[in-house]
């Protein structure tokens, strides 16, 4: 054997082009995702009292509080839909993309001590972020489903349709907005942390443009095309069509949302790549 | 096939630092800048960073320029050069930490420095889901860690406690298995970086020894050290870096020769001492700052002239946003090889330990006399925890200048050349035998 035969492994350019985005190399450490994931999981909930009863806790508490606000102290309409059951949806959905938002968009500030001693593909914070926001997801999705069957149960005009079997590409759908999103503020935020304030607030303002505590049947006609050009408000609509039988389901829209979601995603990830290299310096 | 084999070649390789942006915070900032770009002020955020004339153009730095080198399988190589000279930036982009702004490297198979060890370690997760996280951080597979595991766990002496969450180990105890997860890395190339490295002595000692190993099996090691007596003993060959540039590679002792003529004159000849201040920014802790280092008379006058047997007080201003188990301030002065004379340590050398931080405060360390011969010392001035680990640690933050003084009243003058210490002494001669 002629170790020495080798050719070269690897090397090391000062410019590479916009589009080298290295996935291949993310992928060939895939271990180091899934460990992250494991890490975000378990220090999220060891040291708190209740552990993961808070994903359930925190989904009710806010259903509870926005059926007494809105549902009955405001009137808003919920499509004829028990309140629970309408706010839960829009609720579990718009927590999972904005989780992948918020905890995206701070990984080169909250990660620099990691990356200033050791190279990895940067780009397994992010992904294992959301990644390990699916299981967040999934017990609040079941929370919702088991209410779901309790009102069907008790007789509400619940009917689900053969379009919630879509659902795990309505996910997937809100995994890239959120990732897309979130990297692009990350790049941003290691020149301009200010940014980071404004992330906090803006996803608490999006989610009022967006159709979560209310149908986009109550939005007025002439602004209803408007509305749905938010690429994550015909995802939230299609999942209560799906699982509730009533909302708009558009695929023009979703088709629309998708196009949107994968050039934001690309943007990302060439910013998120000019950065990296560079990162380092700056902060 | 042994003979001048690379596994890496550096080309032309530079760095550039753009100077007015390094560190800018928010948009407020960038907007104060703005602002005083318009009407033609300074920018009133630049920070100012140790440079030479030379490196420095509008702004901008080169902290390596045309760099070009290659390293056989096997080699030891050493990388000298004063502090700022570019060799923590020459690291940084080999471990592809940052990348070059020009030029480019090539490796055959794994780089790693030791600078990694420990890194992403979470205090909440058991020993084992440690061992793996940051396996996989340095960029080995689930299996490899799998199959080295045991072997690791039996090099970091921890067995019994493997599945116990590491925030309940021992500083020891973690050190060791950081150390042991690194240690079966085994890289093709190994960057070990002296001047950086945190830890215990005993763990700085491990950490030479394995790169030793690591030589023995036929891996190849960069190291870089203020150690020029280490670095002798180690490397048959080295690189000079001086303001960015590879200014000579060559043999081991006339890169060294080389290195202690540029240092010589590092004080200004009517300086008694320089500080090295963009070290206290660059080598600052979140939490711990040193920020000013003066030196003074015994009486408290500024420092003009520093002569053999004289004293000094060194003033060590910092500023501490916690509290630190077993806080200690240690200073180390070296002689012109970069050999330690002396070695203070608030506790446990010195026996006087410091009870509480301030949120800022100084340190004063007064030395009665300083029995040095003439020459150029350096000191080294850390903060430690526990201790014995460097939370501060700036290498050569202080060039002293001894001139000399007769100090025995023969009229010689004494310099290192005629060894680095000055004793109270007297000769008594008895010819013939001893007395009964």
């Amino acid at each position: 054997m002629d170790k020495g035969a080798r050719a070269w492994t690897e090397t090391v350019r000062a410019d590479s082009g916009w589009f080298d985005l290295r996935l291949r190399e993310l992928w060939a450490y895939r271990d180091l995702v899934l460990l992250f994931v494991r890490r975000d999981f378990v220090s999220l909930y060891k040291q708190t009292i209740l552990g993961p009863l808070w994903l359930v806790l925190q989904p009710v508490l806010t259903t509870l509080a926005f059926t007494v606000v809105f549902g009955n102290f405001a009137g808003l309409s919920t499509d004829g839909l028990p309140h629970m059951a309408f706010y839960l949806c829009g609720l579990v959905a718009w927590r999972y993309f904005a989780d992948c938002l918020t905890r995206t968009a701070d990984t080169f500030v909250s990660s620099a001590g990691l990356f200033g001693k050791v190279y990895f593909p940067r780009l397994a914070v992010p992904v294992s972020r959301v990644v390990s926001g699916l299981f967040t997801l999934g017990i609040q999705f079941a929370l919702f489903l088991a209410v779901c069957a309790w009102f069907m149960a008790s007789g509400a005009p619940i009917r689900p349709r053969p379009e919630a079997l879509l659902a795990p590409l309505l996910v997937l759908l809100m995994a890239v907005q959120g990732l897309g999103l979130g990297i692009i503020v990350s790049s941003m935020t290691t020149k301009y942390r200010d940014l980071r304030f404004l992330i906090s607030f803006g996803v608490q303002l999006l989610m009022y443009l967006t159709p979560v505590i209310y149908p986009v049947s109550l939005v007025p006609a002439q602004y209803r095309e408007l509305a749905m050009l938010n690429p994550v408000a015909p995802v939230i609509e299609a999942l209560r069509y799906g699982f509730l039988g009533q909302g708009a389901f558009s695929p023009a829209h979703l088709g629309l949302s998708a196009a949107v979601s994968l050039a934001l995603l690309l943007l990302g990830l060439v910013l998120f790549n000019r950065v990296e290299k560079t990162f380092m310096d700056t902060v | 096939m042994t003979a001048a084999h690379p596994v890496l070649q550096a080309e032309r390789l530079g760095k550039l630092y753009r100077l007015g942006y390094i560190g800018s915070g928010s948009l407020a900032q960038d907007l104060s800048r703005w602002w005083a770009r318009l009407r033609g002020r300074p920018d009133p955020l630049a920070k100012i960073v140790e440079g030479r004339a030379g490196r420095q153009a509008a702004g901008h730095l080169w902290a390596l320029r045309d760099v070009s080198f290659s390293v056989d399988r096997g080699e030891i190589l050493g990388i000298v050069g004063q502090n700022g000279a570019g060799k923590s930036t020459l690291l940084k982009i080999l471990t592809k930490i940052t990348r070059p702004t020009s030029g480019l490297f090539r490796v055959r198979g794994r780089v790693a420095s030791l600078l990694e060890v420990g890194t992403g370690f979470h205090p909440e997760l058991s020993g084992r889901e440690n061992v793996f996280l940051n396996g996989a951080i340095l960029g080995m597979t689930r299996a490899e860690v799998a199959r080295k595991f045991d072997e690791i766990v039996a090099f970091a002496e921890v067995g019994p406690f493997i599945d116990t969450p590491v925030k309940r180990y021992s500083s020891g105890m973690y050190v060791r298995l950081a150390f042991a997860v690194a240690a079966h890395l085994e890289p093709d190339i190994l960057l070990v970086d002296e001047v950086l490295a945190v830890g215990d002595a005993a763990f700085q000692r491990k950490c030479l020894g394995k790169m030793g190993d690591a030589a023995g099996q036929g891996r190849t090691v960069l190291f870089v050290s203020h150690n020029m007596a280490a670095m002798e003993r180690l490397c048959p060959r080295a690189l000079l870096i001086d303001e960015g540039r590879l200014v000579m590679d060559g043999p081991c002792a006339e890169v060294i020769a080389a290195h202690l003529r540029t240092l010589r004159d590092e004080p200004g000849p009517e300086l008694a001492y320089a500080v090295n201040l963009a070290l206290l920014d660059e080598r600052a802790h979140p939490d711990m700052r040193i920020r000013s280092l003066e030196l003074a008379t015994p009486d408290g006058a500024p420092l003009r002239a520093l002569a053999t047997g004289q004293g000094l007080e060194l003033r060590i201003g910092y500023e501490a946003r916690r509290q630190f188990v077993s806080p200690a301030f240690a200073v180390h002065l070296n002689d012109h090889l970069g050999r330690r004379l002396v070695q203070l340590n608030t506790s446990p050398i010195s026996g006087q330990p410091v009870e509480r931080l301030g949120a800022r405060g100084t340190m004063r360390l007064r030395i009665d006399a300083l029995p040095l011969t003439a020459g150029t010392y350096t000191l080294d001035v850390g903060f430690v925890r526990e201790q014995s680990e460097w939370v501060v640690k700036l290498e050569r933050a202080v060039t002293l200048r001894v001139t000399p003084r007769d100090v025995y009243g023969s009229g010689m003058a004494l310099d290192q050349s005629r060894g680095a210490i000055v004793v109270g002494h007297r000769w008594e001669h008895e010819p013939g035998g001893p007395t009964p």
